[in-house]
């Protein structure tokens, strides 16, 4: 134990000198894994104002169910109640006759004409209405088919439900569904391609950075030294490359976020990069801390592996 | 002490390296294997070293048979070994101090020790002054006395030197010969490699010949006679 502490406290002293006197070697390693990790970093971001998008699209869409005008509202409540049980229904709002009416009237203030015309009608021509938002907008279809399935009956016994309007949006809402499925398959797959190049870069850099180190290697291997002590420090000094990388990285992203968010906050349909890095500071720093580190350390580790075989 | 057993070493079929060599050699003993370049003698210095495995015959420490060594357990066995380089293979980016330190790192000898041996072999070889200059910064004898310094830390029971004097200047290979000849005295076995007839000569002790992979003659208190 003591002597695993020894020789551990060798390992990560080694290390950091390594790292120190690399100088240039470590310098240009650090700006190589500065630029991977930017990139990730930027992907998260990126992530993150497709899913907004998306989220800000799918909001947009609903599906209403318009209530014959003699429906009584307990009924159309009940229906509402039946609607919100089903998992895949994520919120339900009611608009009675008479606020769909009061919105209409506001709605149409300035158009003297119509509103001649409803008050010619007399009454309320409108109907009660629910709008439905679903968690997904593949999920519609499905909830139409409940509502198809199980008719909301009067107590007369005739449906309340006029007409849903799925039909006339089914098109559309198809259409979005694909669109933000396809768009999040390509999004993932630009993702993995980036970080996979942005990774091989990184990786090819220490690499080469060891390959500078090859007879060091091999004299440690005559003198006697195990494999594991040979390979520690060079995984120390990748650590320490994936650590201040990272730091440097998010440093520089609080600055870069702040004012490319001002610039595109409104661009973005009201996604602000800055709150976003705020926000999420910690899982920036969880994120582009781990991968500094776990690119560092693998990459050494292969890379010095190579060499140890005298 | 150590035992080749007609070893013969051939690499990628370019005809034999060391060819049927056997050869053994006592503890204490001052050895210098003496040839032309491509004679054999490096190779035969890997092949002890198991730096190298044998493509027929078997290299023996006193009973350990080397190609029975797996490569997970060669660093055990080459802490027997002080290694000597011929172009010194000091660690660039590790002071002197640091460079002869390693060698007792690597056997897991305490921080202690450490403090209290380095500095006491850096004075045997004359270099206390430099403890803490870089290789870049020394001379090649200088350089060459860390190596040896390096190769003796850790109190081997044999010195393995591979032209030791190679890329010396003659004062500074009178150094390495008497500093040799000093660890052979407290009882080190060592085994030199070189073509330098002076060095052969000064050392007056047993001389191994090799010539084209064979050995050719092994003289008791040989003289250099290519």
């Amino acid at each position: 134990m003591n002597l695993d502490w020894m020789v551990f406290k060798r390992v990560l002293r080694s290390g950091a000198k390594n790292f120190v006197r690399g100088g240039a070697v470590s310098a240009a390693t650090v700006l190589i894994m500065t630029v991977t990790l930017a990139i990730i970093g930027t992907l998260v971001f990126l992530s993150a104002l497709l899913s907004f998008t998306l989220n800000t699209i799918k909001e947009k869409v609903d599906v209403s169910v318009y209530f014959v005008t003699t429906a009584h509202e307990s009924d159309i409540l009940a229906v509402k109640d039946k609607l919100e049980t089903l998992p895949q229904v994520a919120s339900v709002s009611y608009t009675s006759a008479d606020v769909a009416l009061a919105t209409f009237r506001e709605r149409h203030a300035t158009d003297e004409l119509t509103l001649q015309a409803l008050d010619e009608l007399g009454g309320n021509p409108l109907d009660a209405s629910l709008a439905i938002r679903a968690t997904d907008p593949e999920q519609y279809e499905s909830i139409v088919n409940f509502l198809e399935a199980t008719p909301a009956l009067s107590a007369e016994g005739a449906s309340i439900i006029d007409r849903i309007n799925y039909a006339q949006n089914k098109d559309v809402i198809d259409r979005l569904a694909l669109a933000i499925r396809a768009t999040r398959e390509v999004g993932l797959f630009i993702v993995l391609i980036f970080a996979l190049a942005s990774v091989l870069i990184a990786f090819a850099t220490i690499r080469l950075a060891i390959y500078s180190s090859r007879d060091e290697i091999a004299v440690m291997r005559l003198v006697g030294a195990s494999n594991a002590y040979i390979q520690g420090p060079f995984i120390v000094a990748g650590i320490i490359t994936g650590v201040v990388a990272g730091g440097l990285v998010l440093l520089l992203f609080w600055p870069a976020s702040w004012y490319a968010g001002a610039k595109t906050v409104s661009w973005l349909g009201g996604f602000n990069l800055a709150s976003y890095y705020l926000s999420h500071l910690p899982l920036l720093f969880a994120i582009l801390m781990g991968s500094g580190i776990v690119l560092g350390a693998l990459a050494s580790m292969l890379a010095a592996r190579k060499y140890l075989k005298v | 002490m150590i035992y080749f057993d007609k070893v013969t070493k051939n690499y990628n079929g370019n005809g034999a390296a060391v060819e049927d060599v056997t050869l053994s050699i006592a503890p204490k003993e001052f050895v210098s294997i003496v040839g032309h370049s491509g004679a054999g003698k490096t190779t035969l210095l890997k092949l002890l070293l198991a730096e190298e495995r044998p493509t027929e015959g078997n290299v023996f420490y006193e009973s350990i048979d080397l190609n029975d060594l797996p490569l997970s357990a060669l660093h055990h066995y080459r802490r027997k070994i002080g290694m000597v380089f011929q172009d010194f293979r000091l660690i660039p980016n590790k002071t002197a101090y640091e460079n002869i330190a390693f060698a007792m790192e690597a056997a897991g000898r305490t921080d202690e020790e450490i403090r209290t041996d380095v500095p006491y072999i850096l004075e045997l070889v004359n270099l206390s002054d430099k403890a803490m200059h870089f290789p870049s910064q020394l001379s090649g004898g200088e350089q060459q006395r860390i190596g040896i310094g390096r190769a003796i830390i850790n109190q081997p029971e044999i010195i393995v030197a591979d032209e030791p004097t190679g890329m010396l200047d003659p004062i500074n290979t009178y150094d390495v010969v008497e500093i040799l000849k000093k660890i052979n005295e407290l009882g080190t076995t060592i085994i030199i490699t070189t073509h330098n007839k002076g060095v052969v000569d000064a050392i007056g002790r047993r001389v191994v010949t090799m010539d084209r992979g064979k050995i050719v003659r092994d003289d008791n208190q040989g003289q250099y006679a290519l």
